[in-house]
């Protein structure tokens, strides 16, 4: 890959502590998409890929950024994490320092993830934290969170091009762009119609049953559009028969993922924006109704 | 509340009474209209089968129950004291107008197949346990009661205050209903207490 491919937005992917699953992701966007990226904007830097140039170099030349992606949480604690014996906290601010759009790729870029929860290294965070002052307000923009464990590759080419084209976007409270995460991975689920008549899956896999009250779904209170724009173009995990693990909210990872944390017998989270008491006596009246179809295997 | 419903809510606190007392079978709807003071036919333009007078007897009496909990659950107080409010004004309520309580004991309970169609399930009674649901749940969140299934946990409560009723009905008790309140109180609230 080549260093000033003119006219074309510079991009720096910069990862820091990260088991490189957005990098996954990444590469394995539609072919397409990826092509209309790579003709668009000129990838200067990913440390998965062969440049010309080494992350060294860049910070020393005066080459300008105009997108830093960055992938894993960041520490100033070099006795845990360095790169080339530099703190990741140095590296991204000299980056920073000569970026114009900023954009967390992934939950652990975002509020330091999983890694936030290394308990013998309490400085782990995510870019936002990590910022020093002059930083925070040389930017053209506020810091982007796309949110994810991954991200959908499609969430990274959508941010790009609609900064490119427009300058901005409409972030909500967590910093994520409204366009992508305005919705629920409830919305577009195949199993919308169990949900409603409160018929479970009894184990994971099944094409049949809703994942809420058993099974730990947090379609209902995550926002993400996953149902909609489908990873690969093919599945989600809800329509797959795994629970949504809430992989773009500020709490990930919870503990005990995969279940459904209740009071005797009842869920203690309700869907968004829903009063508990109407929650709770909707699906008792739901329960009541048995719809043969719904308990039958959707092929025989 | 239009004056339709009122003449409907008149209609059915005398049915409870009746019901109760006589039983579902043998209580008729002429039987009614007599206590009423009013002509069978115009009886028709309120309920128009004796089955449908026992669906709506069966929401009005536990929706008193359910507005009295209601307002406990809204309270700032503890679960326990939610427990100890609750069974005073249940038993209260079962001294004051024993028909409603009988009601739930000895026809709702007893005569399932009138409630076969129309109110399955929590169907009819879905308020009230809706917020038993919320006591439980907000007592256990704040680990005032422990983590238990739901069914024995509710049965533990409905049972207790089911049964004393049942007791009073009876005139077994050798004194005052409400004397026992603080006892029924306290077993409700050791079997749902939080362990450490
Ligand atoms: S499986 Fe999850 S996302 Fe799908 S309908 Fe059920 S709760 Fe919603
Ligand atoms: S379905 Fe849920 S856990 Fe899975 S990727 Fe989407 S937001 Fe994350």
């Amino acid at each position: 890959m080549r260093l000033n491919q003119k006219n074309k937005p510079k991009v720096l992917w910069f990862q820091a502590i990260t088991c490189n699953g957005n990098t996954h992701s990444f590469l394995s966007s539609n072919d397409n998409r990826m092509k209309l990226f790579l003709d668009s904007f000129d990838l200067i830097y990913h440390p998965s890929l062969s440049v010309d140039i080494s992350l060294k170099d860049i910070i020393e030349s005066d080459v300008e950024i105009d997108f830093l992606l960055v992938e894993g949480a960041i520490t100033s604690n070099e006795r845990f994490f360095s790169i080339s014996g530099e703190t990741t906290t140095l590296l991204l601010n000299q980056l920073v320092s000569k970026s114009k759009y900023l954009i967390a790729v992934g939950s652990c870029a975002s509020y330091g993830g999983l890694h936030a929860k290394f308990e013998q290294n309490e400085d782990i965070k995510g870019i936002s934290d990590s910022l020093d002052v002059d930083n925070l307000y040389s930017l053209n923009h506020p810091v982007i969170n796309l949110t994810g464990c991954p991200v959908h590759p499609e969430w990274i080419f959508q941010t790009l091009f609609t900064l490119k084209d427009y300058k901005k976007m409409h972030l909500d409270e967590e910093g994520r762009p409204k366009e992508l995460y305005y919705g629920l991975a409830h919305h577009g689920c195949t199993r919308n119609e169990y949900f409603e008549w409160k018929v479970e899956s009894k184990t994971f896999g099944l094409k049949e049953g809703c994942l809420f009250y058993e099974q730990g779904c947090r379609g209902p209170m995550t926002h993400s559009n996953c149902n909609k724009i489908l990873w690969n173009e093919v599945n989600t995990k809800t329509r797959v028969g795994m629970p949504c693990i809430g992989c773009t909210e500020l709490d990930f990872p919870r503990d005990n993922m995969l279940e459904t944390k209740k009071n005797i017998g009842i869920p203690d989270q309700v869907p968004l924006g829903i009063n508990k008491r109407a929650y709770l006596s909707l699906t008792g009246i739901a329960k009541t109704f048995k719809i043969d179809r719904l308990h039958k295997k959707l092929i025989d | 509340m239009s004056a339709k419903e009122e003449k409907k809510n008149t209609i059915i606190e005398n049915s409870l009474k009746l019901f109760s007392k006589n039983g579902f079978y043998n209580t008729t709807i002429p039987d009614i209209a007599k206590s009423m003071k009013m002509s069978v036919g115009n009886m028709y333009n309120y309920f128009k089968s004796k089955e449908e007078l026992a669906k709506y007897a069966i929401k009005y009496s536990t929706n008193v129950l359910a507005i009295e909990l209601k307002e406990i659950n809204n309270m700032d107080i503890s679960s326990k004291e939610k427990i100890y409010v609750f069974t005073k004004r249940y038993l209260q309520s079962v001294k004051k107008s024993p028909e409603v309580i009988e009601y739930f004991l000895r026809v709702y309970l007893s005569n399932r197949e009138v409630f076969n169609e129309g109110c399955e399930g929590f169907l009819c009674v879905s308020e009230f346990v809706t917020e038993v649901m919320i006591l439980l749940d907000d007592g256990a969140a704040k680990k005032e009661f422990r983590q238990q299934e739901f069914f024995p946990a509710f049965a533990m409560f409905m049972g207790a205050l089911g049964g004393f009723a049942f007791l009073s009905g009876e005139k077994v008790l050798e004194k005052d209903v409400l004397s026992y309140s603080d006892a029924v109180a306290e077993n409700i609230y050791r079997a749902l207490k939080y362990e450490a």
